[in-house]
C-alpha cells in the first residue's frame, strides 16, 4: 500500500509538466520545490537538534547573491555558482554557529534574527557590489550539456532534482550515527555529553549543513527568477520556513515536504478564492487554527491516526 | 535627545517582552502588532471618537491590555505545556491576522495622529527640541517607573516575579499560574500600545510598523538579559541612543543595524545580558 503510494506519488512528480498546462501552476510547482529543500533544511536545525533558526532567510540570499554575482559578474558556470552558492552559506553557518551555539535556545533565534537582518541592511547599502534595492537583474539561466535551462519544465526537473538530492542527504545524515547525536542533544544536552557527543561540535556541524541547503535553494531561486534583490532577506521568507516546517511537522522528513507543498499552494489558491486584501487574513487564521487542531503537526497527525 | 527619546519608547516595548518572554516562554511574533494597535487606537479616539489627547493615550493602553489578556486567555491557555515552537507559530498567526486586520482597516496609507502640543521648538541653552518629544519621553519614563512599581511593590508584582523564578513552587504557594499569565500578557500588551500611542503622533501610523518595533523589542531583551526589567529600561535607552549615535557618525542606512551589531557583540561577551549580575546561566 504504502509503495505504491510512493510509486504513485513519483511518477506523478516526473510527469508533471505534462499534464500541467498552465505556466503559473508550473510556476507554484517549482517554488513548492525551492520551499521544500529551505524546508527540509531548516528542519535539521529546527526538527532534529531543537535549535530554532531565524534568519534561514540569510542564508537564502546569501546563497542567491553568490551564484548571481559569480556567474553574472565572473561569468562563472551557474553549476560552479551553485557551488559556491553553497560553500558560502555554509561558511556564514559555520560562523553564525559557533557564536550563537555557545549560548542556543531563545539565544540562538535572536542571533540568526539579527544575523539576517544584518546583511540584509549590507545588501541594501553595498551599492557596488550588489546594486542595492534595485538588485541585480539577468542572471543567467543554468545551461545542460549545451542547452539552456530556461523553459518552465526544463527548471522544474531542475529543481525536483535538486529536491530528491536534498531529501536524501536529509535522510542519510538523519539515520547517521551524526543524525542519532542530533535527537540525542534535542532531548537531553547532558545525558548525550556524558555518552560523547560534543554538543558545539555537532550543533555547528548542523547548522552548517542546513546553512548550505538554503544556500543551494538560494541559488536556484536566483537563476529562477532571473533577479536578485534584497527581497530574498526578507522575514516573511523566514516565516514561511518555519510555518512549513512546524505546520508539517518538524523533526519528521515527510513533514517538511507536506508543509512546503501545503503552505506554498495555499496562497496561491486564495488569490483565486477572494480579494487580496482577505488573502492573509485568511491565511494567518488558516494557521492558527491548523496549531490548535493539530499542534504536532500534519505528519505526525496522520501517522498517530493510522496507527 | 532623539535618541531619548526612541530609547524611552523602546524601553517600554522591551519591559512588555522581557515579562513575556521571561515568564512565559513565549517568542511574542505579535508584540509589535500591540504597537500598532496602540498607534491606531490613538488615531481612532482622537478623530472618531472626539476624545482629547491625553484620554485618547489612555484609550490606547486600556485597549492594548484587554486585547492582550483576550489573546491570551484564547489563544495561548489552550496551548499551554506545548512546545515553545508551537505557541511561536500561533503568535506568528496572530501578528499576520493583526497586521492585515489593520490594512483592511485603516488602508495602507499612513496616518498622522493630531496632537495638542505647540510645533515650536524650546530652546533649553544650546539645544532645541519640540515639546512633544519632551512629553513623550517624560510619559515613557514615567510609565518605565510605574511598571517598576507594580512588579517591585505589589503583591501582584510579587507573584509574577515569584512564577518566573520557578513556577512550581509558586503555584504551590498559592499563586494562580493562569491568573499570572493572562495579567502579564496584558501587561505587556498595553506598554506595548502605550509606546505605540506614544511614538505615533513623531511618526506615523502604519499597519506594518510593528515589524521594526518587534525587532527593537527582541533587540532591548536581549541587551538587558531575559526577564531582566533593570536591564531592559537600561538597554532601551542604550539602543536608542547608539542608533542615533550610528546613524549621525556612520550612516543612516545603517541605522537598523545598530540594534544587530549590539545584540552579536553582547552576545559574544556577555551572553546573560549587558546589566545581568553575575550568575550562573542554567
Amino acid at each position: 500500500m504504502k509503495r505504491a503510494v510512493i510509486a504513485l506519488a513519483a511518477v506523478a512528480l516526473l510527469t508533471l509538466p505534462f499534464w500541467l498546462a498552465s505556466p503559473y501552476h508550473l510556476h507554484v510547482a517549482i517554488m513548492a520545490g525551492i520551499f521544500t529543500i529551505l524546508a527540509l533544511s531548516l528542519n535539521l536545525l529546527l526538527g532534529y537538534t531543537g535549535q530554532l533558526s531565524l534568519g534561514h532567510a540569510g542564508f537564502f540570499g546569501i546563497g542567491a547573491y553568490t551564484s548571481a554575482l559569480l556567474t553574472l559578474k565572473l561569468a562563472w558556470p551557474v553549476w560552479l555558482g551553485l557551488a559556491s552558492a553553497a560553500a558560502l552559506a555554509g561558511l556564514a553557518g559555520w560562523a553564525i554557529g559557533r557564536l550563537a551555539l555557545k549560548v542556543r535556545g531563545a539565544y540562538f533565534v535572536l542571533v540568526t534574527i539579527s544575523f539576517a537582518g544584518m546583511i540584509s541592511l549590507v545588501s541594501i547599502n553595498w551599492m557596488e557590489l550588489t546594486n542595492g534595492p534595485l538588485g541585480l537583474p539577468g542572471v543567467p539561466a543554468p545551461e545542460l550539456a549545451g542547452l539552456s535551462l530556461r523553459t518552465k519544465s526544463a527548471y522544474y526537473y531542475l529543481v525536483l532534482a535538486a529536491v530528491a538530492g536534498s531529501y536524501l542527504v536529509c535522510h542519510r545524515l538523519v539515520h547517521s550515527r551524526l543524525g542519532r547525536a542530533f535527537l540525542a542533544l534535542r532531548e537531553n544536552e547532558s545525558l548525550a555529553e556524558s555518552v560523547g557527543v560534543d554538543p558545539t561540535h555537532t550543533l555547528v556541524l548542523a547548522t552548517v549543513v542546513s546553512a548550505a541547503m538554503a544556500g543551494v535553494a538560494g541559488g536556484l531561486y536566483a537563476h529562477y527568477t532571473r533577479f536578485v534583490s534584497p527581497e530574498v532577506f526578507l522575514f516573511s521568507y523566514t516565516v514561511t520556513m518555519v510555518i512549513m516546517v512546524v505546520a508539517g511537522g518538524k523533526g519528521t522528513l515527510a513533514g517538511p515536504v507536506v508543509g512546503a507543498v501545503l503552505f506554498t499552494v495555499l496562497p496561491e489558491a486564495l488569490r483565486e478564492a477572494m480579494p487580496w486584501q482577505w488573502q492573509l487574513l485568511a491565511y494567518g487564521v488558516l494557521l492558527i487554527l491548523l496549531v490548535f487542531f493539530l499542534p504536532r503537526g500534519i505528519v505526525p497527525a496522520l501517522s498517530a491516526w493510522r496507527r | 535627545m532623539n535618541g531619548l527619546v526612541l530609547g524611552g519608547t523602546y524601553a517600554l516595548l522591551g519591559i512588555g517582552l522581557t515579562l513575556i518572554f521571561g515568564l512565559m516562554n513565549l517568542v511574542n511574533f505579535a508584540h509589535g502588532e500591540f504597537y500598532t494597535l496602540g498607534a491606531y487606537a490613538t488615531f481612532a479616539a482622537l478623530t472618531l471618537g472626539g476624545l482629547g489627547f491625553f484620554a485618547a493615550l489612555a484609550v490606547a493602553i486600556v485597549l492594548g491590555a484587554a486585547a492582550g489578556a483576550l489573546c491570551e486567555r484564547v489563544l495561548l491557555r489552550p496551548l499551554r505545556g506545548e512546545s515553545i515552537d508551537t505557541t511561536m507559530l500561533v503568535m506568528i498567526g496572530l501578528w499576520i491576522v493583526m497586521q492585515n486586520g489593520e490594512l483592511l482597516a485603516w488602508g495602507g496609507v499612513a496616518k498622522s495622529i493630531p496632537h495638542p502640543f505647540p510645533t515650536a521648538p524650546l530652546t533649553l541653552g544650546p539645544v532645541g527640541i519640540a515639546p512633544l518629544r519632551l512629553f513623550v519621553v517624560a510619559a515613557a519614563l514615567a510609565l518605565i517607573a510605574a511598571s517598576w512599581l507594580v512588579i517591585q511593590r505589589t503583591r501582584l508584582g510579587r507573584a509574577m516575579r515569584a512564577t518566573f523564578q520557578d513556577r512550581e513552587t509558586a503555584a504551590l504557594m498559592g499563586v494562580r499560574i493562569d491568573r499570572i499569565h493572562t495579567v502579564t500578557f496584558a501587561f505587556g500588551s498595553a506598554l506595548a500600545a502605550a509606546a505605540g500611542a506614544l511614538l505615533g503622533p513623531i511618526f506615523l501610523a502604519y499597519p506594518s510598523m510593528g515589524d521594526l518595533a518587534s525587532a527593537k523589542a527582541f533587540c532591548v531583551v536581549i541587551l538587558g538579559g531575559l526577564g531582566n526589567l533593570a536591564g531592559a529600561t537600561l538597554g532601551g535607552l542604550v539602543l536608542g541612543i547608539a542608533e542615533e549615535l550610528g546613524a549621525g557618525y556612520v550612516s543612516s542606512g545603517y541605522r537598523d543595524a545598530v540594534g544587530f551589531v549590539i545584540i552579536i557583540l553582547v552576545l559574544l561577551f556577555r551572553p546573560s545580558g549587558l546589566f545581568a549580575r553575575a550568575e550562573r546561566i542554567g
